[in-house]
């Protein structure tokens, strides 16, 4: 089993302030792994840090053990659906069409082949009869397929997507983790920021669970018992606690 | 409207004014499409602004006006760009203080070449005086304009609409951003004989935004958006000519109908087409 992704000892931070300290953490290739966490425990810092995205403090990340710049097309990223800009004049399948351009590199269109492959992937999230519609006329589950068919066009080894099931329907959830669980088994490695604990046993393998630290990291299981979930999730609630113990 | 084209077969310089301003019609009708697009419309404003200190810099040095012009309007953006990553202020106000200031040191450079009519000129254009060597500069300017957008519009499509997903696959988007300022830069230096500085902004946003209510397509946005800069261009230089207005001015209104034209009457997104569709609605409930 090869490594896809190695954090060594990741620090972040946002203007002073501490978005992530002293992350380390090794992702196999072939699994599907979730991260959870609190609100603002840097689940996308984390992300995007992995990307690149965002300067690191101090720290190593490998993926497929090279460096990012070095494997930048071979990582796909959906972003979170707040972050598009929704009434931008561009239709489903020009969308998806983006997903050729990384390998195509500058001064070259994609051709009919790219866009043979564009559609093939909008078919596999059930979304072609939609191709022509602009993009903000979807719902946020059909948004959300289209962006995932987007990242199939990328054929990359590993995908980042942050928290894909926010503001979708069953269907296009159903749709999206199927999908994600093929790629898997193909043995693509894909890492989900999530935020719902009750579906995270059935959908992932590992789970990277996270508080600004790396509160643990492991099988399903064994992160998601209670006494474990507490560590993350109480330091939250803390200061509450301690004034209901006073009063 | 015979007595106009009449005279554009007569007198040269109405075939360089329509020229020209055809010209910018269409480059600023392209630029304009990246600007509002990517929220830049007060950037735009701001960029325009700044080119008053380099184009007064130039006449003083006795250099082409080109090259001051954009060397301050990069500089400027430069430095917002600069102000806004390194404090807690904001991009739109860093862009207030940086733009006004520019303008200013322009004013008070050109005051101090004691002449003001060269001002009037810059700031509000006058396109029936354009000379050869102007209309040239334009042309080149446009083509430049052009073979760089066609050049790089995957480019430019793909970190306008999710600047993420270019920084992640390994696109300059900071290199893009200022390139795009770059030929914003280019594209008012061209404007300048036609609407001038204050008005660049108009023939940016304008024909841009009426184009973004017509169409889903980006690529059909930009024919739309220069087929309607060119389109008021020849409107405000028609009423210009025939009524004895100031030119950048009628460009300017004759682009503002055309939005509202655009706003009203839209398929799918016009007031008019939204009004039906909801008594339409209404109808189908109540029967």
């Amino acid at each position: 089993m090869k490594t896809a992704i190695a954090v060594k000892e990741l620090y972040v931070s946002y203007f002073g302030s501490e978005a992530l300290k002293n992350v380390s953490f090794t992702v196999e290739e072939g699994k599907l792994v979730g991260i959870i966490g609190p609100n603002g425990a840097g689940k996308s810092t984390l992300l995007k840090a992995l990307l690149n995205l965002i300067q690191k403090e101090k720290g190593e990340v490998a993926i497929l053990g090279k460096t990012i710049k070095e494997m930048r097309t071979k990582v796909a990223y959906v972003p979170q659906r707040s972050s598009i800009d929704w009434d931008f004049p561009i239709t489903v399948f020009d969308t998806v069409l983006l997903g050729t351009y990384p390998k195509l590199g500058v001064f070259k269109r994609p051709k009919k082949i790219d866009k043979a492959f564009a559609y093939e992937c909008l078919e596999k999230v059930g979304m072609t009869e939609f191709r022509n519609r602009q993009i903000g006329e979807l719902s946020g589950g059909q948004q959300q397929r289209v962006f995932l068919a987007r990242a199939l066009a990328q054929e990359p080894e590993i995908y980042l997507l942050d928290e894909p099931f926010v503001g979708v329907d069953v269907t296009s959830e159903e749709t999206i983790i199927l999908i994600l669980k093929q790629l898997r088994d193909l043995g693509k490695t894909v890492v989900v920021v999530h935020h719902d604990l009750r579906k995270a046993k059935e959908y992932f393998n590992e789970l990277i669970l996270l508080n600004k630290e790396l509160i643990d990291f492991g099988v399903v299981e064994k992160v998601i018992q209670p006494e474990v979930l507490e560590k993350a999730y109480n330091i939250q609630f803390s200061p509450l606690t301690n004034l209901e113990a006073k009063a | 409207m015979i007595n106009f084209i009449d005279a554009l077969m007569y007198y040269g310089f109405l075939q360089k004014a329509l020229t020209t301003s055809i010209m910018v019609g269409v480059i600023c009708g392209v630029i304009g499409c990246f600007i509002i697009l990517r929220g830049m419309a007060l950037m735009g404003d701001a960029i325009s602004h700044a080119v008053l200190p380099g184009v007064a810099l130039s006449y003083m040095l006795g250099i082409n006006f080109f090259f001051g012009a954009v060397f301050t309007g990069v500089l400027t953006s430069l430095g917002i760009g600069f102000i806004s990553q390194n404090s807690r202020i904001k991009n739109d106000v860093s862009i207030g203080i940086m733009f006004t200031a520019a303008f200013a040191s322009g004013i008070i450079m050109i005051t101090l070449m004691k002449s003001s009519t060269d001002l009037y000129h810059i700031l509000f254009g006058n396109v029936l005086a354009v000379r050869p060597s102007e209309m040239w500069s334009t042309l080149l300017i446009g083509i430049f304009v052009i073979v760089c957008v066609y050049a790089f519009y995957k480019e430019l499509l793909v970190s306008s609409f999710d600047s993420t997903m270019a920084a992640a696959y390994g696109l300059p988007t900071r290199v893009i951003h200022y390139f795009l300022m770059t030929l914003l830069t280019l594209v008012t230096v061209a404007s300048l004989q036609t609407v001038g500085i204050v008005l660049v902004v108009a023939m940016l946003i304008t024909p841009a935004a009426a184009a973004y209510l017509l169409t889903n397509r980006l690529w059909v946005m930009l024919y739309l958006s220069a087929g309607i800069g060119v389109l008021s261009s020849i409107l405000g230089l028609y009423f210009s000519y025939t009524y004895n207005l100031a030119s950048g001015a009628a460009i300017v209104l004759a682009a503002t109908v055309l939005f509202i034209l655009a706003f009203v009457f839209s398929p799918k997104k016009g007031l008019v087409w939204r009004a039906i569709k909801n008594i339409r609605k209404r109808e189908m409930l109540s029967r």
